[in-house]
């Protein structure tokens, strides 16, 4: 299921590593990669759109900072085994949460909610407490020490 | 803390704007001119779209802009959220010094919820298996001089759900009862 980096071509490689930040605002960002990779705009379309279509990007576009134009938390509940995947179900049903997973812990059940205004948030932590019926405990970010310059591959077209 | 404290950073954001937010948060097209495929829905012109997108560049609101991966797709397998608890005044100093291991992809304090939850200090360290994290997270208490710190790792053993957050819902409260309703048989 899960492919290594060296599945991928040089030419979606390059497009995994090279475009993390800084893409350019153009018009025409497509053409402009395929440009900087000395390739064809369709081969750079085709390519990205393979590469989300077998999920191993997500999108293409911004990334918005956390708490800027939106609140958000990071919320986890100790939930009994034979509950999980139900209380899982019930909480990605939700469209404020965006990343839920399940982590070796008395706390097994870790997900971020999204909302575009604090009282929003507030009803949808309380929404999800009651329709998972188990309590949850919110931990919204404080300070963020990362600078986020996106994710390094190590590929053998790379060094 | 709550929330409420947090809303301080949070920025007004137009109307107009708060529509382009929703056109692009989970993704852009993938056509030749994506500016001008979401300018046409939004009713306005790619330029238009274009330097609303500079401007929420320039003011932090858009923290990165490119190519978002999925780390298990691309072979990291094994994320743990590591977690530690750090005296308050070395929790900056120390998340500094674990934010910048290139296997390390967030590095956020979060209050502490005692007597549950003592750590205060969250950081996603990536590998291509559960030794290479462990040992990556060893590497660091050495480096960053964390060997008098508590902390515990908790590895993903499922991911229920991954996708770029979405800001622009509205009262969703009522859909979400419907939605939320038809899973909860046990």
């Amino acid at each position: 299921m899960t492919n290594s980096i060296n599945d991928y071509t040089p030419l979606e490689q390059h497009l995994l590593n090279d475009f993390q930040r800084d893409m350019s605002l153009s018009a025409t960002p497509y053409a402009d990669m395929a440009k900087q990779l000395n390739v064809s705009e369709e081969e750079v379309l085709q390519s990205i759109q393979s590469l989300q279509d077998r999920g191993v990007i997500s999108r293409v576009g911004p990334v918005f900072r956390p708490n800027r134009i939106g609140v958000s938390t990071l919320a986890a509940m100790a939930v009994a085994e034979q509950d999980l995947e139900c209380v899982a179900r019930i909480v990605s049903a939700f469209p404020e949460v965006n990343h839920n997973y399940e982590r070796e812990h008395e706390y097994n059940l870790w997900f971020v909610v999204t909302a575009s205004s604090e009282e929003h948030l507030d009803i949808v932590l309380h929404e999800i407490e009651q329709h998972a019926e188990y309590p949850l405990m919110s931990l919204p970010m404080l300070e963020d020490y990362f600078i986020d310059l996106g994710f390094t591959l190590k590929t053998s077209a790379q060094k | 803390m709550s929330t409420a404290e947090l809303n301080k950073q949070v920025m007004q954001i137009s109307t107009e704007d708060r529509a382009l937010i929703k056109a692009v948060e989970h993704g852009l097209p993938i056509a030749s001119r994506p500016y001008a495929e979401i300018a046409k829905n939004l009713g306005t012109t790619e330029q238009d779209v274009i330097s609303r997108l500079q401007q929420l560049m320039d003011n932090g609101a858009i923290k990165r802009y490119g190519v978002v991966v999925r780390h298990k797709e691309l072979g990291y397998t094994a994320n743990g959220m590591v977690v530690w608890d750090v005296p308050d005044d070395k929790v900056e100093e120390m998340g500094m010094c674990i934010g910048k291991y290139d296997c390390v992809t967030l590095s956020y304090r979060r209050p502490r919820c005692l007597p549950d939850w003592s750590y205060n200090l969250f950081t996603m360290v990536h590998g291509s298996n559960r030794d290479e994290v462990t040992q990556k997270v060893e590497d660091i208490v050495e480096q960053c001089g964390l060997q008098n710190i508590k902390h515990t790792i908790l590895f993903s053993t499922r991911r229920f759900k991954q996708r770029g957050a979405s800001y622009t819902q509205k009262d969703t409260a009522a859909v979400n009862n419907k939605t939320a309703k038809l899973h909860l048989v046990r």
